[in-house]
């Protein structure tokens, strides 16, 4: 039993600890590393205010991978979620430290503007919340406002598309100009994938997508998940320990603001090294 | 588990002893509401039935059926079209031979004079109007309806106490028996006021009008409306969104609010002090008077707008940013569309209150005596509720009808801007 030297990543992978004997949460277990980063994460503090909510998270975020945060409420998920496409920004009193590079460019330091970078990492959030304009008014409105299409025919088939790879072209595609809140919940988040995707973007955040669906819906949105993977990268948070099993090939484990496990999902949910990601995966706590 | 049933009983006992009190609080508190809104609207039915009792008859005015001989030697010879020459004559004496040849009997000169005093001292202008427009009128006779004077009228609507003593009413008996003649002759008539909407202020209440305090009151509004809403809505979109959560800006807020709340005289004076006294813009113009109803209404429009900018979900703004809108980008495509109908409910009850302002426009001269309808911003003028205030102020009984007049115009105003209002609410309304 070698706790300290488990506790350090990259070492963590030699000393190959049994499940669950890792105690201490200075340090982060498991492979912060991949080899094909879109992207990287290194020391990332937050506050809001005094406060301080994530502590010291480094991470990788592999190109055309699935990563799923995972853990208690209240524990940063959505905070950490937030610093990758600087929503925090809008927050009064919010403040990053460390370092989050996208492709080698430093996304909080002006090596790139929010502008182009939210327009290149989309986010789907926990509650669906389409325009209160026409669903084709809802996916048009980003390709219009960073000029990707060339002509009305072009933004017709970039709404067509998005809307096909959401799922949603069959129930949608007789109700173009109807509003998009006007549509069942499950739709809606689906209309917001759709919206997400219409701008082309590198990244994908989503935060607790089907916290709001029933399953059927669910089932479509994490079918969907698995099909987007092949072109973008995608970065879910989520409360339900199937759907991450279902949908990631990589998991992270946070609790109180820091990264305790990350690792291969199967890895994570059959032999997880960490005492406190075991305790949560088997129900004993959160 | 007798010990819990005991339990459950004692619990269902008390919530029985108190429920009747719950009830009859909550019938008393029902029966309160609905005798408040009983007096409140016992209130505005009593306003509006005095008000309208009053008024009506102002809307109608009496004329007078004259035989006029157009007189070449009075006006100018016949084939004469000459504006100025026409313009430049006696049409007032045309009248008083109208009525001498009605009266022959009436010989002595005061008698004259106060059977002259029947006919509004507006006549002669109507009769000259109709000769210039027509100077082929001259040399020949014709019948012409001219407008009676406002004691005559008000006799003739009845607002004349018959039964008391001839020296304590404004009509004398042998006035009396003129107009009885003229009755029996089918001479006289009530007709529909054009006056009332076609003129501005007159000493004369049967040709005063509210034209130039209705255009005073429109241009007056315009300016407020033109530089209260942009900085309104701008000030709150600025203080909003973009402005830091400091203490600078909370300064600015609890002043804003302290704005709202300061008496409109003091608009007034300060209306005064600086346009008028340092900038040197003249008196009594729409144009200041518009500048101090903006700096009034500016508060309530601000505070109107912020609240309707704060009811914005903020989950619309994450989705704009999300899909990387710039910030100006989510205010102007998204959250403004969604804020308009609150900030434009806001702005008309501001300009509501601004159109029934008075105080702080006595304060810039705009409760001088003027005569012309404006044509400008930069023209003399008065405003509705102050030509309101002037006529109250009156001694003639025929101002009475017309100051109430006046006020159904003006609430005509209130309640199409009110009603505006609501149906912007209504039509803009959205749902997220
Ligand atoms: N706007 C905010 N201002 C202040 N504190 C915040 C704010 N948002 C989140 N926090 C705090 O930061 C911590 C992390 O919150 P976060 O929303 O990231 O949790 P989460 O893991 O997403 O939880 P959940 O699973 O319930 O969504 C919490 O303690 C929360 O109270
Ligand atoms: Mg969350």
């Amino acid at each position: 039993m070698n706790e300290t030297s488990a506790a350090t990543p990259g070492l963590a992978e030699e000393t190959e600890a049994a499940a669950g004997t890792v105690q201490s949460t200075d340090d982060t277990v498991g492979e912060i590393y991949v080899d094909d980063p879109r992207m990287t994460c290194r020391n990332v503090d937050v506050y809001y205010g005094e406060k301080q909510a994530i502590f010291d998270v480094s991470l990788d975020i592999g190109k055309n991978q699935v990563i799923s945060m995972i853990g208690p409420s209240g524990c940063g998920k959505s905070t950490f979620l937030r610093c990758l496409n600087r929503m925090n920004d809008t927050i009064d009193g919010c403040r990053v430290t460390g370092q989050i590079k996208m492709d080698e460019q430093d996304i909080y330091d002006g090596g790139l503007d929010v502008v182009p970078l939210r327009a290149s990492v989309g986010m789907v959030f926990q509650k669906p919340n389409p325009f209160p304009k026409s669903i084709y008014d809802n996916i048009a409105y980003g390709p219009k406002i960073h000029g990707l299409s060339d002509n009305k025919e072009h933004l017709d088939s970039i709404v067509e598309t998005s809307l096909q790879r959401a799922g949603l072209w069959e129930e949608a595609k007789d109700r173009l100009d109807q509003p998009g809140t006007g549509l069942s919940g499950g739709q809606q988040q689906r209309l917001c994938i759709a919206r997400a995707i219409a701008v082309s973007p590198e990244v994908i955040l989503m935060d607790e997508p089907c916290s709001a669906l029933d399953p059927i819906a669910t089932a479509k949105i994490e079918e969907l998940i698995d099909e987007l993977r092949e072109r973008f990268t995608i970065a879910i948070v989520t409360h339900s320990m199937q759907q991450a099993a279902r949908v990631s090939q990589r998991t992270a484990y946070f609790h109180l603001g820091k990264l305790i496990e990350v690792g291969e999902t199967d890895q994570i949910f059959t032999s997880p090294r960490h005492k406190l990601t075991e305790d949560y995966i088997t129900g004993r706590f959160g | 588990m007798n010990n819990q049933q005991q339990q459950h009983q004692k619990t269902m006992d008390r919530v029985q002893q108190g429920l009747d009190r719950r009830y009859r609080q909550e019938r008393h508190f029902r029966w309160l509401g609905m005798g408040a809104i009983i007096l409140g609207l016992v209130f505005v039915s009593f306003l509006f039935i005095t008000i309208i009792s009053n008024g009506y008859t102002a809307f109608q005015q009496t004329y007078v059926k004259l035989d006029v001989f157009y007189d070449p030697e009075m006006i100018a010879p016949v084939g004469e079209t000459n504006p100025q020459v026409l313009s430049k004559a006696d049409y007032g004496g045309l009248i008083k031979a109208s009525m001498r040849d009605m009266f022959p009997e009436v010989t002595n000169r005061r008698e004259k004079k106060v059977l002259y005093g029947l006919i509004s001292s507006g006549a002669s202008y109507e009769i000259r109007d109709a000769v210039m427009n027509n100077p082929e009128l001259i040399g020949t006779k014709g019948e012409v309806w001219v407008v009676a004077d406002d004691d005559f009228d008000m006799l003739i609507k009845g607002h004349i106490d018959l039964r008391l003593p001839e020296s304590d009413r404004r009509i004398k008996d042998n006035q009396l028996a003129w107009i009885h003649d003229l009755q029996e002759q089918d001479r006289v008539e009530k007709r529909f006021n054009t006056t009332f909407f076609t003129a501005g202020d007159s000493r004369e209440p049967e040709l005063s009008g509210i034209k130039g305090a209705a255009y005073g009151s429109f241009f007056t509004l315009l300016i407020c409306l033109v530089l209260a809403f942009p900085i309104g809505v701008a000030a709150a979109v600025y203080l909003e969104e973009f402005a830091p959560k400091n203490r600078w800006t909370d300064i600015i807020e609890v002043n804003i609010n302290n704005l709202a709340a300061v008496p409109s005289i003091v608009f007034g004076l300060l209306g005064l002090a600086v346009f008028i006294n340092f900038f040197g813009l003249p008196r009594s113009v729409p144009l200041v008077g518009g500048l101090v109803l903006a700096l009034m209404t500016l508060p309530t429009i601000i505070i109107a707008s912020r609240a309707a900018l704060k009811s914005v979900p903020p989950s619309i703004r994450e989705a704009a940013l999300g899909v990387g809108a710039s910030p100006m980008q989510t205010i102007t495509h998204h959250v403004l569309p969604l804020a308009l109908p609150g900030m434009l409910t806001g702005t008309i009850i501001g300009m509501a209150q601004a159109l029934g302002e008075t105080a702080p426009l006595l304060m810039i001269g705009m409760v001088a005596f003027i005569v012309d309808v404006p044509g400008s911003v930069m023209d003399p003028s008065a405003v509705l509720p102050v030509q309101i205030y002037l006529w109250a102020d009156s001694p003639e009984r025929a101002f009475v009808e017309r100051t109430s007049a006046a006020i159904m115009i003006l609430l005509a105003f209130l309640i199409s801007m009110n009603l505006l209002a609501v149906w912007l609410r209504k039509k803009f309304e959205r749902r997220w």
